[in-house]
């Protein structure tokens, strides 16, 4: 039984570097169906996902570009992110000492659940332990959710 | 990201009403370079503030320039949060972000504007066609008279025009009238 593709060899004659063979990998239409041609990459779980982002946020000594550049690139995701992160990324506010943008990332997470209205509460719930602890107010609470 | 028309020296932002380019009152970075370029113009080569939705940190604080009370605030800020009050907390957000998100998903008034200029364009068109049917075009040939009209339905009906389905089917040859 012999495949139906080609193994092709070519051999090169170089002046200076003496002859090389060069061999090409079977092109995949001629693979027997069950080894189709999907990537090998490894899809990340949901909570390899929220580990990656709260160890993010967790670095002692962040620096504020790397809280805007976390914060920046984890709204532009299509997901509103775990309380977790979130709680994360406002105890690397805390760190910081940038009160303005904690409360800019409950506002962005609040748009982020776009037509959800129930999202953002239950973001609010969960985080309301941090929220005491490190003295966040909500927009909310400052009369910042209105025009 | 917005992009600016630097070749024209104008501030404008060509993608997104969500992106406000500050050219900041405090003028700190402005007055550095003289007055030697167009005064609209921004340096892209700083770090540059802006109000987006899906970005919310932006390179730089909205306010950068701080007077003696805005720096004790920040001062306290490096305390404990619960110290604050509210409207503490609201002026440390104001010195940080110029717009909250509410304020930068404001509706505007432009479909006014749009919709009031689509009819005015619309009613000078309308001039400008009856100007034409008026001045410019030649007299109607003969043929759309009335009573050429008259005859040209009478002979339509004597050759029975589309007998089955058309014209001539809905008259009534009998009673010599329309059905």
């Amino acid at each position: 039984f012999s495949p139906v593709g080609k193994m092709f060899r070519a051999v090169v004659r170089l002046s200076t570097s003496g002859v090389r063979n060069l061999a090409r990998t079977r092109p995949c239409y001629s693979a027997p169906l069950s080894a189709r041609c999907y990537s090998h990459a490894k899809v990340e779980t949901d909570e390899e996902f929220d580990a990656r982002w709260v160890t993010y946020f967790s670095k002692p000594d962040i620096d504020a570009w790397e809280l805007k550049k976390g914060m920046n690139t984890l709204i532009g995701y299509d997901l509103v992110p775990e309380p977790k992160i979130l709680d994360s990324a406002l105890r690397a506010c805390r760190r910081l000492n940038d009160l303005a943008s904690a409360i800019r990332i409950l506002e962005a997470v609040k748009d982020k659940s776009g037509p959800h209205k129930d999202i953002y509460p239950y973001l609010i719930q969960e985080l309301q332990p941090t929220l005491t602890e490190l003295g966040i107010s909500t927009p909310e609470d400052l009369g910042m959710d209105i025009l | 990201m917005c992009m600016l028309h630097l070749t024209t020296g104008r501030v404008g932002c060509l993608l997104s009403k969500q992106v406000v380019v500050a050219l900041t009152s405090s003028g700190a970075r402005m007055s550095s370079h003289g007055h030697h370029e167009v005064s609209d113009s921004v340096d892209m080569s700083q770090p540059m503030y802006w109000d987006r939705l899906d970005t919310p940190l932006p390179d730089r604080p909205w306010k950068d320039v701080l007077d003696s009370t805005d720096k004790s605030l920040k001062q306290k800020e490096k305390g404990p949060w619960t110290a604050l009050s509210k409207e503490e907390k609201i002026a440390l957000y104001r010195l940080k972000f110029n717009h909250t998100y509410p304020e930068m998903k404001r509706p505007s008034h432009e479909w006014k504007t749009v919709i009031g200029g689509m009819f005015i364009f619309f009613g000078i068109t309308g001039l400008v066609v009856f100007w034409q049917g008026h001045y410019v075009y030649p007299p109607q040939p003969h043929t759309f008279g009335e009573e050429w009209q008259a005859k040209q339905v009478q002979r339509m009906l004597d050759m029975q025009i589309n007998p089955i389905e058309g014209f001539s089917a809905q008259w009534d040859y009998k009673n010599k009238q329309w059905k």
